[in-house]
């Protein structure tokens, strides 16, 4: 492994931050797209120089920009996102139906194996797919009218797409979350879906057990274990064992089971990572200690992490798309926060060093391990 | 055949990778706010989406039309272009509108 490449996604722009393999001394490019919100940018796995990113104001609506040199340069390429047949109605904030309508990408998620097939999980909530490193778009509509979709309901964000989990194992099989609607997955590549949201339980919903209408915050899981699957939900955070058909609480010794990132070791699939926000309306560490939990069990038992971190006054917070892991020797655990700063730990989050400090703020962080 | 001067916000010129302003031709008898845009999008495909919506082609909400310091931006597509803008002597300012921080 030559080194690494954390894709940094700002308010504000898009940042690229290299080392080498220590990932000590680090070099900061951007912003690109200056101006412009870069909700996601993420690397294929299948070419680590082709990149895509999601570029988007309320202004100028969306572009999509890729990079087939490593982030060297780029191009915009499609745009168009329609959504497919009746457009129909979802749930307004006030339970009246509102119609469909795309507002921008969320997330970006390249194909394991193939570098020109990229999902797109938007706002308002839908899954698209390119078979043409993103030229063009189609609607995966099953989703959306499978059922449920009328009753789905925006959270304080918006009604995004935000998660797309591919399965190592079967390209078919995928697991998707929305907010604030739940988890939904397909075995039959996105023809159809299931929502998966059996177990969890959520306060400020009339039937706390429901169906749909979750606000699910984050997915993760490992490559080695597609079936266990960790969920970072608006308040608690979760653990399937049957590849989200099942979900069961591990919040355990949490401060806070609220938050928005969840990740996993790059080489223990039991060891993952939360960062543990006071509350749903108090969107900042308790008591301004920035912190990041551990767990080495999968859940349930997690132990304090802080060494490098803001020990007071720290009062920003890490947004779902923020948090990342390479796959180095020395597991290396990556977060970037609304206040600009971009954390690294090298040694499994024993001990953190900010790579940048004053970035705008960060609504997401990916890192490719560089052969 | 008419040149008309357009003038594109920070934003635009940056994704469309021109300085300045640009000069788009549009038909004689069709000198209309919507054959302007229409070729202007031609002449930049980028520009798709970005100041029209897809599909509708109704202007993004926070986007602006001024020209001859007239707000043109509530005109339907089939109104005719001012005067000014046909001669060259006034651009068509496509703007983004203050809003935000």
């Amino acid at each position: 492994m030559s080194g690494v490449r954390v894709l940094v996604g700002t308010r504000k722009g898009a940042f690229i931050l290299t080392a080498d393999g220590k990932r000590r001394d680090w070099k900061v490019e951007g912003p690109l797209f200056g101006g412009w919100e870069l909700y996601h940018l993420k690397g294929s796995p299948a070419d680590p120089d082709r990149l895509y990113a999601s570029q988007s104001t309320a202004w100028f609506g969306q572009q999509i920009q890729r990079s087939d040199d490593g982030g060297r340069s780029w191009k915009p390429v499609g745009n168009e996102f329609a959504y497919d047949g009746e457009t129909g109605t979802h749930q307004w904030y006030d339970g009246t139906p509102h119609p469909w309508e795309f507002a921008r990408v969320w997330h970006l998620e390249p194909s394991l194996s193939d570098p020109d097939v990229v999902y797109a999980g938007v706002e308002d909530a839908a899954l698209f797919r390119s078979s043409d490193g993103g030229q063009t778009w189609q609607e995966l509509s099953g989703l959306r009218g499978h059922g449920s979709g009328p009753h789905w309901q925006p959270g304080a964000g918006g009604m995004c797409l935000h998660t797309i989990l591919l399965d190592p194992r079967d390209a078919e099989r995928m697991i998707v979350a929305i907010s604030a609607a739940g988890a939904f997955r397909t075995e039959d590549a996105g023809k159809t879906w299931t929502p998966a949201n059996v177990g969890l339980h959520s306060e400020g919903i009339p039937d706390g057990d429901a169906e749909v209408g979750h606000c699910v915050h984050h997915l993760a899981r490992h490559p080695s274990r597609p079936d266990v699957v960790y969920m970072q939900k608006h308040w608690d955070v979760m653990r399937s064992d049957d590849g989200a058909q099942t979900w069961r609480e591990v919040s355990g010794n949490l401060p806070t089971d609220f938050g928005f990132v969840i990740d996993v070791h790059a080489h223990e699939p039991d060891t993952i990572y939360v960062v543990p926000i006071k509350s749903d309306s108090e969107h900042y560490p308790i008591d301004g200690h920035l912190r990041v939990y551990r767990s080495r069990t999968g859940g349930d038992d997690w132990e304090e992490l802080g060494d490098g971190l803001p020990e007071r006054d720290c009062y920003v917070n890490v947004l779902r798309d923020a948090m990342a892991v390479d796959t180095m020797d020395d597991c290396g655990i990556y977060f970037g926060t609304t206040g600009g700063q971009v954390y690294v730990s090298t040694d499994a989050g024993d001990r953190w060093a900010p790579i940048v400090h004053d970035l705008p703020a960060v609504l997401s962080v990916e890192v490719q391990t560089l052969p | 055949m008419t040149d008309v001067r357009v003038v594109l916000p920070t934003h635009l010129r940056t994704l469309a990778q021109v300085t300045g302003e640009v000069k788009v031709t549009i038909g004689g008898p069709d000198s209309t706010q919507g054959a302007l845009l229409d070729a202007l999008e031609a002449a930049y495909p980028v520009l798709r989406g970005a100041i029209r919506e897809h599909g509708t082609l109704r202007r993004r909400p926070f986007v602006r039309f001024f020209a001859g310091e007239a707000d043109l931006s509530h005109d339907p597509p089939t109104t005719p272009l001012p005067p000014a803008v046909l001669a060259g002597r006034e651009p068509f300012c496509i703007v983004g509108a203050m809003a935000g921080g």
